[in-house]
This record gives structure tokens, C-alpha cells and sequence, in this order.
């Protein structure tokens, strides 16, 4: 197994990781942590079809990392733009988190499903 | 085995437990800190996987300005209580298999990759040499693909716009609701001090080089994000009222300059953002230059978050 594998394959893992988190975390930002995890390892993954595609002395294809930087600035203006929403959500309301079913934590254990 | 692959091993090591821990821990922030050092390792993996213009991008935003946004979110969410609500076993546990299922899917992929494998790297080379450029990656985000990169500017733009309509009405045209640690005789103070002149010069070097080797516009700019950023957090520097002319200016300087330039490619050769022969480069590094500061100002603007205050007469 080659060094671009396995890092396909460690980015593969991440998006499955940031997924579970993203599903199964209910404070808002945690979500969004679990979301530019999950974002990472999709890149991880495009970052070794560039690697892989390497030709002409380069080493690796340009195309795609250039889309790689292009896509890690627009997940930053999302993750500012969420993490703003968050802000403001606490200002609002007093609590950050989304659920609508119970207004101050009085149940303490409850299921999401 | 060599040791550059037990290198391999022990970073990815490192990345998916790293990883991981980011999602299992109880304290965000914990989770935050974890986040930083994922972003840092993350971009050794680029370099490894020699797209070194990646690893700086995800150096500067992975780990720098994403962990701090959230460092300062933990810090104003921790003083409310969130409710505790747990996601019950069932659920994490079906989550957990759909999750790696998708892993699975992804690991076939990888695993069985097509015949011949595609690549543009031949093309982009073909033609870089007429644009002046050195850098491919440059070469592709500036002339191939440059609609790309100026949409991208414009969507930091937008993202900005987003984050300040969320004041509310009363403090509109305000000040950035950004945390300030002004103590004099602190090491913050010193460094603040310490750190921009070299912090500039180092962005105005990646800013220069990015034509012809890794950097560019917006590694440059994140850097004079983090300098600007800086000199306000230790009390150096006023953070500046949104309404200020000047900074709505330098905010879109550069996507004007670049959109200019686009159609005036319209005119002198046939395109739109088209560059006219032999004018390639010096129009390329103008861009450059104009969308350095902008990115830097829109990437300060971000993290400073929306205005909380109205600005003192």
C-alpha cells in the first residue's frame, strides 16, 4: 500500500467519524465541528485523486488542489457564518442548542429518537 | 519498510485518533483544542501528499482562524447552560453502522481506482508557460479556473454580509463584538508587538512568491488576518467600526479590481477573464496584491464577528 492509500483511506474513515458526529452530537457546535471534520476528509480523499493523477514532473494533479483551496476558504465562510448563527441563536433564547422540546434543561436525560 | 512510511502510518495514526477525540470529548473545549492540532497534522498529510499550496490553506484556515472562531464561541457558550440532552445508544449505535457503511463505500473507491487514471496535469502545463506563471496551482487558480477564485472572493463577501446582518438593529454600523485582553507588561502585549512587522513582511513574501512556487493571495492574506487580529486582541490596535469607509473599501478592492480586469479581457482578448498576451503576469499579481488585503480584512472581519456595540462619539 502506497503513502497516497492511505491517506485516501484515513480520509475515508474522517468523513465517516465527522458524520457520526455530526448526526449524533446535539450541541450546535459541536455539530459544526463534526461538519469541517467530515469537510476535511472529502478533501483528504480529492487530495489523493490529485496525488494519484500526478503527470508531467508535477507531483500531483493542479486542478484539484487548486478546487481544494477554493473549497477549505468556502467552508470557512460557512463555519463563520454558523458559528455567527450559534452566537446569535444564545443571545436570542439564552441557550445554545436547538431542540424546541423543553425550555431549560429540566430533564436531564432524554432520547433524541 | 522505510521510514518515511512509518512516518505515514504514525501521522495518519495521529490524524484519525486526533480525529476522533474531537467528536468523543465531554468539554467543546477540549474538542476546539483537539480541532487545532488535527488542523495542523492535516496539513503535514498535505505535504506528504505534495500539494504544498493546500497545506498552508489548511494550516492558516483548517487549524488558525476555524480554531479560533470556535475558541471564541466556546468562550461565550460555556456561561450558558446547554440542556443535556444525551443521544440514546440505539440511535448512536445505527448512526454508527450507516456512518461506516459510507466509509466502506469510500474505501472501495479508493482502493479500486479507474484505468488509465485521468489527469490535466499534462494540459496545465502545456499552457502555463504563456501565462508567465511558475506555480501551476496559481496557474489554475488564476487563468484556468479564475471565475472560480472570484466567485470565492465574493462568497467570503457574502459570508461577512451574513455574519453583520445578524446584529441586531440597534447597534447596525457598529463595533465587532470582538474579545479584547488588553493588560499592559503581558506576554500577549509583547508578542503583539513583536510579531506584525515580521508577520507582514512574511505575507507580503507569500503574497510575491505565489506565481512561482507555493503561497499566494490568500495564504498572504490569512497571515495579515492573524497579524491584524492579533495587534486588536492585546489592545494595540482599535477594532474598527463596520461603517468605516476605508474598510468597506479595502473589503472589496480586491474582486473589483479582479472583476475589472475580467472585463477588460472581455474587450483586449476575447474572454471573459481572459488575459491580453504578454500581460499575463504583472495584471495577475495586481489581483494579487488587491485581493491579499481584502482577503486579510474579510478573514479579520470574520473571526471579530458581528457588531455588538455602537461606537462611542
Amino acid at each position: 500500500m502506497n503513502a497516497a492509500t492511505l491517506f485516501g483511506l484515513s480520509g475515508a474513515a474522517l468523513v465517516g467519524i465527522g458524520l457520526y458526529g455530526l448526526v449524533t452530537n446535539p450541541e450546535p457546535l459541536r455539530k459544526i465541528l463534526a461538519f469541517n471534520l467530515l469537510g476535511s476528509g472529502v478533501f483528504l480523499v480529492f487530495g489523493v485523486v490529485s496525488r494519484r493523477a500526478a503527470a508531467s514532473g508535477l507531483g500531483g494533479d493542479p486542478v484539484p488542489q487548486a478546487m481544494v483551496i477554493t473549497a477549505i476558504v468556502v467552508a470557512f465562510a460557512a463555519t463563520a457564518m454558523a458559528i455567527a448563527l450559534v452566537l446569535r441563536l444564545l443571545q436570542e433564547t439564552g441557550r445554545p442548542t436547538l431542540s424546541a422540546d423543553n425550555s431549560g434543561g429540566t430533564d436531564t436525560v432524554r432520547g433524541n429518537s | 519498510m522505510t521510514i518515511l512510511s512509518v512516518f505515514d502510518i504514525g501521522l495518519v495514526v495521529l490524524i484519525l485518533g486526533i480525529g476522533a477525540s474531537t467528536i468523543a470529548v465531554r468539554e467543546a473545549f477540549a474538542a476546539v483544542i483537539g480541532f487545532v492540532v488535527y488542523g495542523l497534522l492535516l496539513s503535514i498529510a498535505w505535504v506528504r501528499l505534495s500539494a504544498v499550496d493546500v497545506a498552508l490553506t489548511e494550516a492558516a484556515i483548517g487549524g488558525g482562524m476555524t480554531g479560533m472562531l470556535m475558541l471564541g464561541a466556546v468562550a461565550r457558550l460555556r456561561l450558558a447552560k446547554g440542556n443535556d440532552i444525551r443521544t440514546s445508544l440505539p440511535v448512536r449505535f445505527a448512526t454508527g453502522v450507516l456512518c461506516s457503511l459510507i466509509t466502506a463505500g469510500l474505501v472501495a473507491a479508493i482502493l479500486s481506482p479507474p484505468e488509465p487514471i485521468p489527469t490535466l496535469a499534462p494540459m496545465v502545463m502545456e499552457n502555463l508557460a504563456q501565462s508567465g506563471l511558475g506555480n501551476p496551482v496559481a496557474g489554475v487558480l488564476f487563468v484556468y479556473r479564475a471565475l472560480d477564485t472570484l466567485l470565492e472572493k465574493v462568497v467570503l463577501i457574502l459570508a461577512l454580509l451574513g455574519v453583520w446582518s445578524l446584529a441586531p438593529d440597534s447597534v447596525w454600523g457598529g463595533i465587532p463584538g470582538l474579545r479584547l485582553y488588553a493588560q499592559s507588561n503581558s506576554t500577549l502585549t509583547f508578542l503583539a508587538q513583536l510579531l506584525p512587522p515580521v508577520g507582514i513582511v512574511v505575507a507580503i513574501y507569500m503574497c510575491w512568491v505565489g506565481a512561482k512556487e507555493p503561497g499566494g493571495a490568500f495564504q498572504g492574506g490569512t497571515v495579515l488576518a492573524a497579524m491584524w487580529l492579533l495587534a486588536m486582541i492585546a489592545g494595540l490596535e482599535r477594532v474598527p467600526s463596520i461603517s468605516q469607509p476605508w474598510l468597506r473599501r479595502l473589503l472589496v478592492v480586491g474582486p473589483v479590481i479582479f472583476l475589472a480586469i475580467g472585463l477588460a479581457g472581455m474587450v483586449l482578448a476575447n474572454a471573459f477573464l481572459a488575459y491580453p498576451p504578454g500581460y499575463a503576469k504583472p495584471l495577475i499579481v495586481a489581483v494579487e496584491v488587491a485581493l491579499t488585503l481584502s482577503i486579510g480584512v474579510a478573514l479579520g472581519l470574520l473571526a471579530a464577528g458581528p457588531p455588538e456595540r455602537v461606537q462611542q462619539p
